[in-house]
């Protein structure tokens, strides 16, 4: 989980790039030999968080916009994918689709990502004029109404099957692979999460490379407008209306992507996976790693999805060889640490572990900052 | 009247109220081509409010303006200043966290067109337009003297420099009209008479400028018509020499009573207190 270096080096050359890339592709066999084939599918999970967290700072560290509901679109592509990659509906709608809906990988994932664009637009829309606190209720309350809904559409039509949750979700197939399956190519072996961890890999790229294009241009200009100061953005010609719709919609497909892909990856999904927590902990990963910089913010997406596994796999055993027994749950402990860690951010590190570019410039003694003093010297 | 091809922002009767209070009230003005118009009055005046108004900010509660051939009852910002309105703020509004280019930048956005997908897909066409509107950006802030912090972070350049970063954002949007508000507060004289130089420049490159100012002395060197704004309405308009001699405007800038004979006063008396103020704004339209 090195990608980040990558991407913090601007004048990362030729040869950086391929040894990440190496790096990468034998990350999951280096965890499954060093850690056990349990931390693989943790590192897959990691992949999933770092989508959203990317996503979500499209609107919260671009656009500006806070949003404590962010979990709600991860939820709506999960359920895409639950719905037309299971024999669900076939509960549902028994004449209409006898074997459920079994659409490809390829035509439900942008079907996915385009159903939570939607979404993401229709929570725009009413927020509009909103800012700050007022905004981040009223988002926190659509997050809350997705999981209720998806918790009490089990009646008078059966469509989300309520809190039990939809369950034998098709695996993912790519090429006629499925990824359910160890495959053997060139007479290495490839399990099941292995493969999982390249087609998230593929997809985190494409996340990134999306984040960093729009980040430098026109569109992510006008955002950063609209983030610093909406009423001059306007007046300098920015349509505001649309741009924040858009930002809406552009961090609600990713989230939506990753959902199809969480949906596929665990064969099963039910409301609790989307609670409230889990859009805070998303929000956490991108103000921990540093709002606005897609490195920090990858950052903060893998501290904040293995922290409550390694203190699940250290605490544990640890207090029992002190105490021989266990006295506090890892639960409560992860909690414990986190705002613990979040307060002691706030103090010192108020922009995040890795600060945007502009902010960077400011916390650490780089070039620019000299540049800056020297410039504020000599007027 | 004059002639109306002239005429490149004409207002008509525009009235604004807050609650009670009567920021403007039946305000008609126009604003020719190639001119600078000074727009001056006492603090609360409404002279910000109506800037407010023709930038879109406000929508007023009476009367509608004209601007470059089109009507607008009540405009939204982003319509006005693709319509060529350019402002700046009486306290500075740049995107602090943004260098001085990228403030600029974010100026060419109304003049340029790259979405989405020419974000994504970086094609030629974006790429070159990319380079167009840095190309230009750079040479506004050479246009207003400020090329050397281009890569400074507006929040850290000095105050009269972020007054310029402001005008050079605004010229940014290729506007017909440069509406000012008060951009000589704070400034020491060397800087106002520098301001004063950039200000006659933007004009002679064809750049209609409205400027709202404090500093009489300021408007009266520097504006081709003046028109004087107190308790929201406008008391006198002219040539700089005429409105100077103004019994009205003498009265509104030192307090004293008119006689009842002045322009628009209709018998009423410039208060020098505040209750007076409130009484006079509910009261009078």
């Amino acid at each position: 989980m090195k990608s980040f270096e990558f991407i913090l080096n601007k004048r990362n050359s030729r040869l950086t790039f391929w040894l990440m890339l190496a790096a990468l592709l034998l990350l999951p066999f280096a965890t499954d030999a060093l850690f056990g084939r349990g931390w693989v599918r943790i590192v897959d999970f990691a992949m999933l968080y770092i989508m959203l967290a990317l996503g979500l700072n499209i609107v919260v560290g671009y656009a500006g916009l806070l949003d404590l509901g962010y979990i709600a679109f991860f939820a709506v592509g999960a359920y895409c994918y639950a719905l037309t990659g299971s024999p669900h509906l076939a509960h549902a709608f028994p004449l209409l689709f006898p074997d459920g809906v079994h659409l490809s990988f390829w035509i439900v994932m942008p079907l996915a990502a385009l159903l939570a664009g939607g979404f993401g637009a229709l929570l725009g829309a009413p927020t509009l004029r909103l800012r700050g606190d007022y905004l981040a209720i009223v988002t926190l309350g659509f997050g809350e109404i997705t999981r209720i809904f998806l918790n009490n559409l089990n009646a008078p039509v059966n469509l989300t099957n309520g809190p039990q949750g939809i369950s034998r979700i098709d695996p993912i197939n790519v090429a006629g692979i499925s990824l359910n399956t160890t495959q053997e190519i060139f007479s290495i072996t490839f399990p099941s999460v292995h493969l999982y961890f390249y087609l998230f890999l593929a997809f985190t790229a494409l996340v990134i490379f999306v984040s960093q294009r729009l980040e430098k241009s026109r569109i992510g200009r006008a955002w950063m407008a609209i983030r610093e100061d909406e009423i001059a953005a306007s007046a300098m010609g920015i349509n505001t209306r649309n741009l924040k719709l858009l930002a809406f919609a552009m961090g609600a497909m990713f989230g939506g992507a990753s959902g199809a892909l969480f949906a596929g990856f665990q064969g099963f999904v039910s409301p609790e996976s989307f609670s409230l927590m889990e859009s805070i902990m998303v929000l956490c990963m991108v103000v921990l790693g540093g709002m606005g910089n897609i490195a920090g913010v990858i950052l903060g997406g893998v501290l904040l999805a293995l922290l409550p596994e390694v203190l699940r796999h250290s605490v544990v055993p640890l207090q029992q060889v002190l105490f021989g027994k266990t006295l506090v749950d890892p639960e409560s402990l992860r909690m414990l640490l986190f705002g613990g860690a979040l307060i002691l951010m706030m103090l010192y590190r108020p922009a995040g572990l890795l600060p945007s570019r502009v902010r960077r410039r400011e916390l650490d003694g780089d070039e620019t900052t000299a540049e800056a003093s020297v410039y504020d010297a000599t007027h | 009247m004059p002639h109306t091809e002239n005429v490149l922002l004409h207002t008509s009767r525009i009235s604004k109220q807050f609650g009670g209070l009567s920021a403007l009230s039946d305000v008609s003005l126009h604003i020719q081509r190639g001119e600078i118009y000074g727009l001056i009055g006492p603090n609360g005046a409404g002279k910000t409010t109506l800037f407010n108004v023709l930038t879109g900010l406000y929508q007023p509660s009476a009367g509608e303006f004209q601007f470059n051939g089109t009507h607008y009852q009540a405009g939204k910002p982003h319509v006005l200043a693709q319509a060529g309105i350019a402002r700046t703020f009486q306290n500075i509004r740049l995107f602090a966290n943004l260098t001085a280019l990228e403030n600029v930048m974010i100026g060419r956005h109304v003049r340029t067109r790259a979405g989405v997908f020419g974000a994504l897909l970086h094609n030629r066409a974006t790429r070159n337009e990319e380079r167009a509107i840095t190309e230009r950006s750079r040479e506004l802030l050479r246009y207003v003297g400020i090329e050397k912090p281009a890569q400074i972070l507006a929040k850290h350049l000095s105050y009269g420099e972020q007054r310029r970063l402001e005008i050079a954002r605004a010229l940014a949007t290729d506007p017909l009209l440069l509406a000012l508000d008060e951009p000589a507060a704070g400034m020491n004289a060397t800087e106002t008479e520098s301001l004063k130089t950039l200000v006659q420049t933007i004009r002679d490159h064809g750049i209609t400028v409205l400027l709202i100012e404090h500093d009489v002395k300021l408007i009266m060197g520097l504006c081709d018509r003046v028109a004087v704004l107190d308790y929201g309405k406008k008391i006198a308009e002219g040539v700089p020499e005429e409105v100077r001699k103004d019994p009205a405007v003498i009265a509104a800038y030192l307090g004293q009573e008119t006689p009842s004979s002045s322009p628009q006063g209709g018998g009423r008396g410039v208060p020098g207190g505040s209750a007076a103020t409130l009484t006079h704004g509910g009261g009078d339209d």
